[in-house]
């Protein structure tokens, strides 16, 4: 399948994306932040939205729906945020240090134990 | 011999169709990264394959050059759009953490877009195919640019054998790099790459508390100097 990217009709990613580039605050979703619908999609909504609303009833990292949807992440963060907007879904960031900080030991020993359970 | 994901595979199948997906558990609420990274056909996706627990997924990610900061998805002319695709799997960790495992290749484009996508990455492997070592110098002298922890796994393709020693030294490694050989098909070696990386974080996280430091190169079970010298 052919995905949505930036040698596609520029008229089609304007529409998914009402024209806009981004809005504020879609720097701060992660490629690994978690999406949770608050809300079932309703008739007559734009159907990405839609479609990310059904996906989403669990919890679904933005590169999940990214690769779900076909469209680049940077696309994917602007519908994000149109539904961030309207409360109709939320977002769990990851609580690592996004700087060159190590994360907590306690939180490798985890990973580690889950890793050796595999 | 293939032993890839001989029991998770059940899981998959259970699931139903490709089109189906795992959900996570409702409860999850910590995404993580892994970045593995190298160059062409050495076997990236293959090992995010080999632990991942569902199939590997790819998307992409695009930036415009021409304003830093200033994504134009539309692709207005003039404007230079950098484009990388990268493929990922995942490994629930437990009702909390949930680890995505990252496979990139490592060309220059790619680095550009590291901080945007792979920021907050708890560390990298860098995969190294000997017949094709260059490819793998610009991958670590980025990490270490980036001060990102990592660990070099050698994919052995077969060919001329090569000690570890020749490979460390070839890549000029320094030696609190650990440095190990796996073959990605296999799910075991897989999982024992992902595990000499943990561990190697977990003894940095370690020594890091205990110095009081937030990041210290150099890993606990070997005795290297802190000065050690990495090799420009
Ligand atoms: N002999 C051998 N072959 C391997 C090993 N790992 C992967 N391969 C094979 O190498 C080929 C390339 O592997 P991929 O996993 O697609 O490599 P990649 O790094 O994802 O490649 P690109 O995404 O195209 O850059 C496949 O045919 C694999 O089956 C290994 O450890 N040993
Ligand atoms: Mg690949």
């Amino acid at each position: 399948m052919k995905r949505l990217g930036p040698d596609d009709d520029p008229d089609r990613l304007y529409t998914v994306t009402g024209g806009r580039s981004r809005s504020a605050d879609d720097r701060t979703l992660d490629l690994v932040t978690l999406i949770v619908s608050e809300c079932d999609p309703t008739p007559g909504m734009q159907s990405e939205h839609a479609r990310i609303l059904a996906m989403c009833r669990r919890p679904m990292a933005v590169v999940e729906v990214s690769a779900e949807l076909r469209m680049p992440v940077s696309v994917v963060r602007i519908l994000l945020c149109d539904l961030l907007d309207l409360g109709q879904v939320t977002a769990r960031h990851p609580r690592t240090p996004d700087t060159a900080q190590l994360p907590a030991a306690d939180l490798l020993k985890e990973v580690l134990d889950a890793l050796h359970r595999l | 011999m293939h032993s890839t994901a001989s029991e998770h595979a059940d899981t998959a199948v259970a699931a139903g169709t490709d089109a189906d997906r795992i959900p996570l558990s409702a409860t999850a609420d910590n995404g993580l990264k892994i970045v593995i990274v190298g160059g062409f056909g050495v076997g990236k996706t293959t090992m995010v394959r080999s632990v991942s627990e569902i199939r590997p997924l790819n998307t992409e990610e695009t930036m415009t050059r021409a304003g830093l900061g200033v994504d134009d998805p539309t692709g207005v002319e003039g404007k230079t759009t950098t484009t990388v695709a990268f493929d990922f799997g995942r490994i629930s960790i437990n009702d909390s953490a949930v680890l995505y495992l990252f496979g990139a290749p490592g060309q220059e484009r790619f680095w550009f877009l590291w901080d945007r996508l792979f920021s907050g990455t708890l560390g990298a492997v860098v995969l190294v195919d000997t017949r094709r070592l260059d490819d793998s110098w610009y991958a670590i002298d980025r990490l270490e640019a980036h001060g990102m922890p990592f660990i070099v796994a050698h994919n052995d393709f077969g060919g001329e054998r090569h000690t570890l020693e020749q490979i460390r030294e070839a890549l000029d490694l320094s030696p609190d790099v650990p440095l190990i050989s796996c073959d990605a098909r296999d799910r075991e070696s897989s999982k024992a790459v992902l595990i000499a990386l943990v561990d190697h974080l977990y003894a940095l996280s370690v020594q890091a508390s205990s110095s009081g430091r937030q990041s210290v190169p150099g890993q606990e079970s070997v005795s290297v100097p802190e000065t050690a010298e990495r090799a420009s």
